[in-house]
């Protein structure tokens, strides 16, 4: 079933990328000690530096396309961590290509032509290498003429291959991350705290359903296309919480996973102009985004959106975010994601705390409702109610989930009421509220604030 | 590619055909014994979109569990159980061979069976070709 060469794919695949972040740091040390001109030395560093760039930018699209000719994700892979080998070894002489990407492809698909050649020879498996023969003259790059189109549709076809709902929704994200943005295994594994094997193993299992189950490489057709699209939108979002989860002290890997979300989102909406939710998504990664590093405080504590330091909020991600959800809506076809970033977009464009818009927050929470009608969402409602008409409005609201129980687990709804009853001056119904929440939380961030909370309104906790 | 779509009741059905001997008077409607020959009326729309798409590769409808035995094979000795080897929250009560074009297709045609509306479940097996 070829599980041990897909063991070999995976541990060779990383190889490209690592090497060529170290080349680049090699580069400069050896500009240091050695009699190397300090041109020449700048110049290969200049083009090491292209090849990592190339990587984080065209990695996707050479496994898409290859995997598109081949039908051989593990072959697909290997042939692009060759390909880019070949580029950081040629580049430096022959100068970089016009286009890198083309180029990066030309040479996956030359590499895979000649691997299903020499598995044919010999082995009456001709049909493999007939795969590729229609490709067979060399690649001429022309004026404009490798069809980008075709590539675009690759990694929609990749991505949409990657999230299928018949595969487990680690196996989507870890796939994702592995076959379209180039992370290696270990930096999977290390960005989702599991060990390597396992994560290994993950891919291997996905891969194997993939071929074996006959899961389509393809864009849904129009019928399916709101539903998968929702399921991909989904994982993204996914991948984009886990690094935003992560705290300062966790792995550098496990926080870039929220820059990962990003450039895959904003990959998606590229590829998918007409879908107001793609923007939608990425505009809301990048208003959560642009609040990140101001969400906790030098111990690890949290800090409340009402307290964050808003002039460490990064203004250029709140920019394109909210110029993003206006186009969106514009459309007028709101979805969740467009929902959940104009909420965001109404506290980062508030100058203070006191300046937010709560009744317009509350409003779209109600639109939210209309399509995502979870007692969270109703939970969400309430807290902004309770800012825009008053604590006893919000109370109401929290008293009636409360009855239906549906968040009997849930520390945020005792901690809401909590923070209703703290703003009423209400301070020991306040501490009791604070303590069920206590008992209920497990991150241990939101149990330090609890406690603080608990405290203040003169609780023992 | 060939799947075989199991079609799987829930384990209360299985009590019922014990008392009658039979498949549960619901199930019995979906697992007749040729395809579209059910009283259920979704088995006929499953039965049809599968002409449609030219996809049927045979199939049967199962006695129950309770006329299952179980055979392994340990040390040489062949060891019976009385009884199904599945879950026991549900029982397979019929089974279909299609032949479509990938997962997707196989997934729409067992998104109709009444097996999967009504309280049971489709299992979608790929065919090891």
């Amino acid at each position: 079933m070829g599980v041990s060469g897909t063991g070999e794919g995976e541990e060779g695949g990383p190889a490209a990328g690592a090497s060529a972040e170290e080349a680049v740091a090699d580069a400069s040390a050896e500009e240091a000690v050695t009699d190397a001109s300090a041109e020449e030395a700048v110049a290969d560093a200049s083009v090491e530096r292209v090849v990592a760039d190339a990587f984080r930018g065209e990695w996707g699209q050479v496994v898409a396309t290859l995997i598109r000719l081949t039908g051989d994700w593990d072959l697909a892979e290997e042939c692009a961590q060759d390909a880019f080998a070949q580029a950081l070894d040629r580049w430096p002489r022959d100068g970089v290509p016009r286009r890198p990407g083309a180029w990066l492809t030309t040479t996956a698909r030359n590499r895979a032509r000649d691997v299903l050649r020499r598995r044919a020879l010999g082995a009456e498996k001709l049909k493999e290498a007939a795969v590729l023969a229609r490709d067979d003259e060399p690649y001429h790059p022309g004026p404009d003429g490798d069809g980008d189109d075709d590539v675009s549709d690759d990694r929609l076809r990749l991505i949409f291959t990657c999230c299928h709902p018949a595969l487990p929704i680690e196996a989507r994200v870890a796939l994702t991350l592995r076959t379209l943005a180039g992370l290696t295994t270990p930096e999977i594994a290390r960005a989702f705290l599991v060990p390597e094997a396992t994560m290994a193993q993950r891919l291997v299992r996905a891969k194997r359903k993939i071929r074996n189950a006959g899961i389509p490489y393809r864009v849904p057709p129009a019928h399916l296309l709101p539903e998968r699209t929702t399921g991909v939108l989904g994982v993204l979002y996914l991948l984009f919480n886990e690094g935003y989860a992560a705290t300062e002290g966790a792995d550098l890997v496990r926080r870039n996973l929220c820059a990962e979300a990003i450039r895959l989102a904003r990959l998606l909406a590229r590829l998918m102009p007409d879908e107001p939710e793609a923007l939608g998504l990425l505009a809301l990664l990048l208003l959560h985004d642009a609040r990140r590093e101001t969400r906790t405080d030098a111990a690890g504590d949290l800090v409340t959106l009402e307290d964050q330091d808003r002039s460490r909020w990064d203004r250029a991600e709140i920019d394109e975010g909210t110029a993003l959800v206006e186009s969106a809506l514009r459309r007028g076809s709101p979805g969740p994601y467009q929902i959940q970033a104009a909420v965001s977009a109404c506290h980062t464009g508030a100058a203070t705390a006191a300046d937010t818009d709560w009744a317009d927050i509350a409003a779209l929470y109600g639109e939210l409702l209309r399509h995502v009608p979870t007692p969270v969402v109703r939970l969400n409602r309430a807290v902004a109610v309770g800012m825009a008409e008053g604590p006893q409005a919000g109370l109401d609201l929290v008293a009636e989930l409360e009855r239906e129980g549906d968040l009997a687990a849930y520390h945020l709804l005792p901690a809401t009421r909590a923070d209703l009853l703290r703003r009423l001056g209400r301070g020991q119904e306040a501490a009791q509220a604070y303590a069920r929440a206590l008992r209920l939380a497990e991150n241990e961030a939101e149990r330090r604030f609890l406690r603080r909370r608990l405290e203040e309104c003169g609780g023992a906790s | 590619m060939k799947y075989v779509l199991f079609l799987c009741a829930p384990a209360g059905d299985e009590e019922t055909a014990d008392g009658l001997l039979d498949a549960g008077p619901r199930t019995a409607d979906w697992c007749a014994d040729g395809p579209g020959r059910g009283a259920d009326p979704r088995l006929a729309a499953y039965a049809d979109e599968v002409r449609r798409r030219a996809a049927g590769r045979g199939g049967a409808r199962l006695r129950t569990g309770a006329d299952a035995t179980t055979v392994r094979v340990r040390d040489a000795e062949v060891l019976l159980s009385d009884g199904p080897f599945t879950r026991a929250d549900a029982y397979i009560a019929a089974f279909d061979v299609v032949e479509v074009a990938d997962l997707d297709e196989a997934i729409a045609l067992a998104a109709r069976h009444p097996a999967a509306l009504g309280g049971g479940a489709v299992e979608v097996r790929p065919v090891w070709e």
